[in-house]
């Protein structure tokens, strides 16, 4: 069957399934940024948005969040348009292999949304469902206190 | 010194990441696609007497199943290993016998993965089970016998004793142990035992394969080896080389894991018979229960020394499970030799045995450490405890003892990789300022000082306080074996075409090659265009294992660069009427020696070369075997907190000093370094495989399984001291292995010096903590 779905901003028409995950239905859509690490709600690689808020996709049913505006990793930024989140991944070398990050990018970013100026601890319980077994977390944790600072630097100019 | 290399330049592929963009298997889908689901034995050991697939077939949408029956049974090794393979072959695609549970049974091609799901609970398998071996120490000589008679067999000339369930015997001699040993005055001689481990890269591993336009098969697939994969699924699925195209496209993460050839041949062997484009994607639960893992490991470490610390002779033994079959079960136990043993060169009397078994548990592959992980638990104890008993600083006596440049060790010679080994002398090494520098940025003598079991810090306190330390050696390459090979043109704007059989895990390795061939024709990273891991289009790699990227493609990037810079330092000479001894490179043009005005730029050049006078492509390649396979060198400090009521060993600070030569790129080599060693730490501290009495792994979950998060780990230092390797490109070493080897003796050796008692018995977890602090000493 086919039925809208509001993503990253726009109304799109997808197919699925009626007992589809979210995950599902976006990788099927060709929504491929969306990784799938366990398909059970414990690596975080899936990853979205739903109202700014950071779930896991596969242990979302679609049909349940129809009305609800979904956001991936591509509906913060793009390879033309990056987020400064995606920009200060790179920068500080939070990105390895690459299969975590727009699930952890998009975790930061609905933390920093919400605490544009988070502690270190704030930082780690807002990734603390997000597994990646190549960074050791390290550059990670870097990436998203650069990206603090320099939404920080944002707000300070246009001011 | 350099301008492109060792410097911190940002991943090439970190922007397409980061956004989403760049493709992974999964990522990968074709009209007409089939879905293939595979059947996993669920007892660890059992024959299959028949397999009746008929009510299956009737199924909708069930377009191909795979089994013995239809199956050429054919014996290989699963191992991406060089070729003649080093492991044994033990192992069929779909055989009669199940050897583990998680062992292939059948696998479905259906229209859709419900149906294949569907389809394989309709297949009709009698099973009669037999006993299993499920413990290392009943393997050898027991009467049930793993591999009875399926021919298994080595492909090289090696000791293998199926009939004993012996797959892989390593003995190495230096000097005479036993008499040294029974003549030393002091002695120590302890059991160690490591557990299995699960790579948990977050992508997992997948497969999939179409037909291209001219019937050849394309598979794109989660690899380290696409060249091995292309080799063994060749002869697997009995399709010429010539047919096969393998391509690894972005890969989420490998560790060895992905060194295996698993899926691929399944997929193949899908597409090739019903000309249908196949996929295959395992579960979370496939991957722990089904793929490789680490090998458990027993060893016994035997030390004969003297009132001063001066050891006379060490021997060290291993036992390890390879479980059902037997990939990788040589090299990993010989590597536990061969990556310890030549540390304390001084040592005149070295003995290392080791034997792998078969048993009817997950089996054993490639694994970051590969073996070394494994024999430094016990060594990197044993050395703490000469000192602690010698009353000598152990930072010191690594320093006195350790091998040094110009120096060798018998055992390099001695332990190869299913042959002799090849001797070499250390040229680079920064052990002694890693030592150094280690103990400052840890403040070692302050704790140590301060901690200790009888300490007044720790004092009838229930959080006790202790620092330990280890030094580790790894290596770079197989020597003399693995080949890697790089293929560079020349664009008319000046860009590259950077073509490489390496392998990008997601290390980094496109852009570290990138800054290697940068520096080499001083043109800017931007202006290559790097492509890798394409058996038609790349040339020849051996693939990423054995820590041999940076080190090997490295220098097979370094030598094609320098053939591009001749021809372009030729046809520069010939713009500017000069000869080529009156002209250099510099900034992406040649000019003159004399007048630097005089200039043509790489575009110029280009263009001249491929449109005015005496054209030609300006293209070259070139290979790179490594004559050696010089160590990097790691020093780590560990700082913890036990907490004596609870057994919650808490990491309080890592320091992690190391000599992988000239880091190309100083940020991603820290990300080796890092990621190592949170892997080696949540190893220590509690990643462990749980079974059922019989056999099968009960957490095959992340969240059963326990991988550290963002919020469980210590602050970590990493320092990279820089030595200059010569055999390398800019005097690279290897560094993704070394530091997975650290945690588990750093810790070990911490918690002795905040309790006075011995961690011999990995993972450290609260419960067996509690269990050691317990015993009566």
């Amino acid at each position: 069957m086919k039925k809208n779905f509001h993503i990253n901003g726009s109304v799109k028409e997808l197919e699925l399934s009626p007992n589809d995950t979210l995950l599902q239905t976006l990788r099927n859509n060709n929504f491929t940024e969306v990784k799938c690490g366990c398909n059970e709600g414990e690596c975080g690689a899936c990853t979205v948005l739903l109202e700014n808020k950071a779930v896991n996709s596969c242990q979302v049913l679609s049909m349940s969040v129809q009305e609800k505006e979904i956001t991936t990793v591509k509906g913060i930024g793009t390879l033309y348009q990056p987020h400064l989140v995606q920009t200060s991944f790179v920068e500080a070398g939070g990105d390895q292999c690459g299969f975590c990050s727009p699930g952890m990018a998009l975790a930061a970013y609905s933390l920093l949304q919400e605490n544009p100026n988070p502690s270190r601890d704030e930082i780690l319980v807002a990734l603390d469902g997000n597994l990646c077994r190549c960074t050791g977390y390290v550059k990670i944790i870097d990436a998203v206190e650069l990206a603090a600072r320099k939404i920080a630097a944002e707000i300070k100019e246009t001011e | 010194m350099f301008k492109y290399v060792n410097q911190p330049i940002e991943k090439i592929d970190g922007m397409a990441l980061v956004t989403g963009e760049e493709k992974y298997t999964d990522d990968f889908a074709y009209e007409n696609m089939l879905y293939v689901s595979v059947l996993h034995s669920g007892y660890a050991h059992a024959k299959i007497v028949d397999i009746d697939d008929s009510e299956a077939r009737k199924l909708h949408g069930v377009v191909e199943i795979l089994h013995y029956k239809n199956v050429e049974q054919k014996l290989y090794t699963t191992a991406g290993q060089g070729y003649p393979e080093p492991s044994p072959y033990d192992t069929m695609l779909f055989g009669q016998t199940m050897r583990f549970v998680g062992d292939n049974v059948c696998a479905v091609a259906a229209e859709s993965k419900a149906i294949a799901d569907e389809a394989l609970k309709k297949i009709k398998i009698t099973y009669k089970v037999l006993k299993p071996i499920l413990n290392l120490e009943k393997s050898e000589g027991s009467s049930i016998i793993i591999h009875k008679d399926d021919g298994a067999f080595p492909k090289i000339p090696v000791y293998y004793d199926a009939k004993n369930n012996i797959a892989s015997k390593v003995e190495a001699n230096v000097g005479d142990f036993d008499t040294a040993f029974k003549n030393s005055s002091r002695k120590i001689e302890h059991d160690f035992y490591c557990s299995y481990g699960a790579h948990c890269a977050i992508e997992p591993h997948g497969a999939v394969a179409h037909l291209d336009t001219r019937g050849r098969l394309v598979i794109i697939s989660t690899t380290q080896v696409p060249f091995h994969v292309r080799r063994i699924v060749s002869f697997v699925a009995d399709i010429p080389v010539s047919k096969i195209r393998v391509i690894k496209p972005r890969l989420g993460g490998g560790f060895g894991g992905k060194q295996e050839v698993l899926l691929e041949p399944i997929v193949a062997l899908m597409t090739w018979r019903t000309k249908r484009p196949a996929k295959l994607i395992y579960s979370r639960r496939e991957v722990f229960k089904s793929t490789r893992c680490r090998h458990e490991y027993k060893t016994k470490l035997a030390v004969g020394y003297e009132p001063n610390g001066t050891i006379n002779a060490l021997h060290l033994d291993a036992l390890e499970n390879a479980g059902g079959y037997g990939s990788h079960a040589l090299t990993v136990l010989a590597n536990a030799g061969s990556k310890t043993l030549p540390l304390l060169n001084k040592i005149p009397n070295l003995r290392f045995t080791g034997k792998g078994v078969y048993t009817n548990l997950p089996c054993g592959g490639a694994y970051r450490g590969y073996g070394a992980t494994e024999s430094y638990l016990g060594y990197g104890q044993v050395i703490d405890m000469v000192c602690e008993d010698c009353n000598l600083d152990v930072v010191e006596y690594y320093k006195k003892w350790s091998i040094k440049s110009g120096e060798t060790s018998a055992i390099f010679q001695a332990l190869g990789e299913g042959k002799e080994g090849v001797a070499m002398n250390i040229g680079s090494t920064s052990l002694h300022e890693c030592l150094d520098e280690g103990a400052k940025l840890s403040h070692w003598y302050e704790k140590k000082k301060l901690y200790g079991a009888h300490s007044e810090f720790n004092k009838g306190k229930r959080l006790k306080r202790g620092i330990g330390m280890v030094a580790l050696m790894q290596g770079s390459a197989i020597p003399e074996i693995d080949m890697a090979s790089a293929y560079i043109k020349m664009n008319d704007d000046a860009s590259f075409n950077l073509n490489v059989g390496a392998t990008d895990l997601g290390t980094g390795s496109d852009t570290v090659l990138a800054q290697i061939a940068s520096e080499v024709l001083d043109a800017p990273i931007e202006n290559f265009i790097v492509y890798s891991s394409d058996t038609d289009f790349t040339p020849f790699d051996t693939g990423a294992y054995a820590s041999s990227t940076t080190y090997l493609s490295g220098q097979a990037v370094k030598k094609c660069a320098e053939k591009i810079k001749e021809q372009i330092l030729k046809v520069g000479a010939e713009i500017l009427a000069l000869s080529v001894d009156e002209v250099t490179i510099e900034d992406a043009r040649v000019i003159s020696k004399v007048n630097s005005k005089d200039e043509a730029t790489f575009a110029e050049i280009c263009q001249y070369a491929l449109y005015q006078k005496n054209q030609f492509q300006i293209q070259a390649s070139a290979s790179h075997v490594s004559p050696k396979s010089p160590p990097p060198f790691a020093v780590h400090f560990i700082e913890i907190e036990v907490d004596t009521f609870t057994g919650i060993i808490k990491v309080l600070n890592y320091v992690a000093t190391v000599d992988c030569g000239t880091p190309i790129n100083p940020i991603t080599a820290e990300g080796q370094v890092e990621g190592a060693i949170v892997n080696g730490l949540s190893y220590a501290l509690f990643e462990n495989y749980y079974f059922s009495p019989h056999g099968k792994m009960l957490n095959d979950t992340f969240g059963k399984y326990g991988v550290y998060t963002a919020y469980d780990i210590p602050p970590i230092t990493v320092e990279l001291i820089k030595s200059y390797e010569e055999s390398g490109p800019f005097g690279a070493k290897s560094i993704s292995e070394i530091n997975i080897n650290g945690a588990l003796p750093g810790i070990a050796n911490a918690f002795y010096n905040a309790t006075g008692k011995r961690l011999f018995n990995g993972p450290f977890t609260p419960e067996s903590v509690l269990k050691v602090l317990n015993e009566k000493s």
